[in-house]
């Protein structure tokens, strides 16, 4: 689950991460008051959505920049041109996200940047941190072009972050000054604590800056957390924001449904992961283009593969179905039961390919064919892409 | 022969009263599995289906009843406890069905796993579990589907393992051993711990081997593969149109930047002499034209 920079930030603060003063507001009528409330002349005025590049993007009515600094006197302007405008950057795709808040900072001057990053290093299993000297900047590009530029930092979870560690990391990006150590010292222990007791997939401040006057400040922060571990924290919960969701992907998790939502025009609905991104690779390996990812999970049952329909059939980009199932535990008569189930409860008219394997499958394929709905039977996984492929280029010629 | 499991693994089933626990304890049972403990703590003293002894402790299942496998069922919040408790029990094999386990609790269990003098060793989490088929079945994958054979296979996938194991049964070649290792980010085995058995392991003649999508675990296994292992290998990658940044179902499932794209697999892959399937519907095909075979 992402979250916002403000709702970032307003973390960062509880866990004593030094940020510039910021106030996040939704409607055009506190932005006298919140532009205010700051010090200094110079505000950076910010549209909040969870997509990267927003400095470059441009809205849709042709406003540029999602990110720009401004006087006291033309931030509300400014913000006023932002939001409700929808803005695209490299990351959201051409429709872009309506931003819903924006976020009034104090302008900073900057002397130096910095990129800081936690995330777990799958390779050990332990939290890596990671710092750099070259801020601001991609870090993947840093780390192929100048990797001494980067420090890489394992701490092992039993112990938790060692003043050794933090010292190191500190005299790599220069912070061996007496002062900024101890700055530097709070905002590293507060940024592992924070991953580490909210379950953070990533935390990532870039820039981390140093400003004219020697503060060590987070200049950007981005959070995310681990889906699986949200049951112990309502309160993060609280700060998801669903329109920066899918809604069919919002319906699907009510339902136990693992969807994902993609640009194609055949939708596949399969059991298990693995399988299910196979499908779509096999739909793309004979010409075809699959408009989502769909695990119904391994207890597949009629209900569930009702409200599966449902969800693909609410992309109205969708031109054909293929259904494919692996009845391994959950028996292909019973699989066969709820397709035909569901198919005629939502009134399904767009072609429909099934491939049914595992137990029982032949009472499976024969109840489908004796069903009256209209629908093509496949023998094997390669078949049902190709006959779906074939049926959709044929009706959309 | 075989690696892990065979027809004198003793199971210890953890989390046997709850719903998924006993719709699989029977069916393990029913395929031949030798099932000789169950553990729920405060059920202690029942008999599950009137046979297998309940205990309050995994511990108690190895002292009593000489466990020397444990497969754990119990819900995502709990898991990461049960599996330090198998640890601590000193259980040698524990395979982790659960699916949902925050990365962080696996975090803890993976540096107790790597402690110096632990004796165990975790399939899973997230993971169909393991399978040698005619003697052994621990986990939820359908039985029937294998049969007995030397063909050695790993996968971090469910229902995409059944399908190539299918593949082979349907072919006419068998398994050695069928082991499912997860979908997880962190996890107790991996691939290249997986080859290195079916390397090793004399009733193993070749190998397939299934990833996806994250991490780097399959190029770490390819470059072994290529400097130490003579048997054929065939492989297989799902993800290949997966959209950056997205996980997909599986929370280890994830293109991060340039990182954990199925192109670098498939390459390191075939590079390591490894032939790798273009669909997954002929990952037994291009096993056995790789084993000259077919």
């Amino acid at each position: 689950m992402n979250i916002h920079e403000y709702q970032a930030k307003e973390l960062f603060k509880e866990f004593g991460i030094a940020i510039p003063n910021g106030v996040a507001v939704k409607s055009e009528n506190e932005f006298d008051s919140a532009i205010a409330s700051l010090n200094g002349d110079l505000i950076v005025v910010k549209s909040q959505i969870h997509a990267g590049g927003r400095g470059k993007g441009t809205f849709v009515d042709g406003f540029q920049g999602g990110v720009k600094l401004a006087s006291k006197a033309e931030a509300a302007g400014i913000a006023k041109k932002m939001l409700g405008n929808t803005l695209v950057t490299k990351q959201t795709g051409p429709a872009g996200r309506q931003v819903g808040t924006v976020y009034f900072t104090e302008a900073s001057d900057i002397a130096k940047e910095y990129y800081l990053s936690l995330l777990i290093d799958r390779s050990t299993g332990k939290v890596a941190i990671i710092a750099s000297t070259a801020g601001g900047m991609d870090i993947e590009k840093v780390a192929e072009e100048t990797p001494e530029q980067i420090m890489k930092m394992i701490v092992d979870a039993d112990i938790g972050l060692q003043p050794f560690q933090v010292r190191k990391l500190g005299f790599f990006l220069g912070f061996g000054a007496k002062e900024l150590m101890k700055q530097w010292t709070a905002i590293i222990k507060g940024l592992y604590k924070l991953f580490w007791t909210k379950d953070c997939s990533m935390v990532e401040v870039n820039p981390l800056i140093l400003t004219e006057d020697n503060r060590i400040l987070a200049l950007d922060a981005k959070v995310s957390f681990d889906d699986n571990a949200l049951f112990r924290h309502p309160e993060i919960l609280e700060l998801r924001d669903p329109h920066e969701e899918d809604p069919k992907e919002i319906e699907a998790s009510k339902f136990g449904l693992n969807y994902i939502a993609l640009d194609g025009n055949i939708a596949c609905m399969v059991n298990g992961a693995g399988l299910a991104m196979s499908t779509m690779d096999i739909i793309k390996h004979f010409g075809g283009n699959p408009a989502n990812f769909l695990d119904v999970g391994g207890g597949a049952n009629e209900e569930a593969i009702t409200q599966a329909f449902n969800i693909l059939l609410k992309d109205k980009n969708v031109k054909g179905i293929l259904v494919n199932i692996f009845g391994g535990i959950m028996r292909c008569d019973v699989i066969a039961a709820g397709v035909i189930a569901a198919v005629k409860n939502v009134g399904l008219t767009l072609p429909l390919v099934v491939r049914l394997e595992g137990t029982n499958v032949e009472i499976g394929r024969k109840m489908l064919a004796e069903s009256g709905i209209k629908l093509t039977t496949a023998d094997s996984l390669a078949d049902a892409a190709e006959k779906i492929v074939k049926i959709v280029a044929e009706e959309n010629k | 022969m075989s690696v892990l499991v065979n027809k004198d693994t003793r199971v210890v089933v953890s989390g046997i009263t709850g719903g998924t626990g006993t719709f699989h304890t029977r069916q393990c049972i029913e395929y031949g599995t030798n099932i000789v403990a169950g553990v729920t703590p405060g059920k202690g003293g029942l008999l599950f289906d009137e046979k297998v002894p309940v205990f309050n402790t995994i511990a108690e299942s190895v002292s009593k009843e000489g466990a020397n496998a444990c497969v754990i069922y119990v819900p995502p919040p709990f898991a990461a406890d049960a599996i330090i408790e198998a640890i601590d029990a000193e259980i040698p094999l524990i395979i982790c069905i659960t699916e949902g386990i925050p990365v962080n609790d696996m975090a803890v269990v993976k540096s107790r796993l790597m402690q110096k003098g632990c004796k165990s060793r975790l399939i899973g989490p997230n993971c169909p579990g393991i399978i040698t088929p005619g003697e052994c079945k621990i986990g939820i994958m359908p039985g029937y589907i294998h049969t007995p054979g030397n063909v050695g296979v790993v996968s971090r996938s469910g229902t995409l393992t059944y399908e190539a194991v299918w593949q082979l049964t349907c072919l006419g070649y068998g398994q050695s051993t069928v082991i499912g290792i997860g979908g997880d980010p962190i996890n107790g085995t991996s691939h290249l711990d997986a080859v290195k058995m079916f390397a090793e392991d004399p009733a193993t003649d070749a190998i397939v081997m299934i990833g996806e999508i994250g991490g780097d675990g399959e190029q770490i296994a390819a470059q072994w593969l290529k400097e130490n292992c003579k048997k054929p290998v065939a492989a297989f990658i799902a993800g290949r149109t997966a959209p950056k940044g997205r996980r997909m179902g599986h929370a280890g499932a994830i293109v991060s930047g340039k990182s954990g794209g199925a192109e670098d697999k498939i390459k390191a892959l075939l590079d390591a002499g490894c032939a790798v399937a273009e669909t997954p519907s002929v990952i037994g095909e291009t096993l056995l034209k790789h084993w000259g075979k077919m």
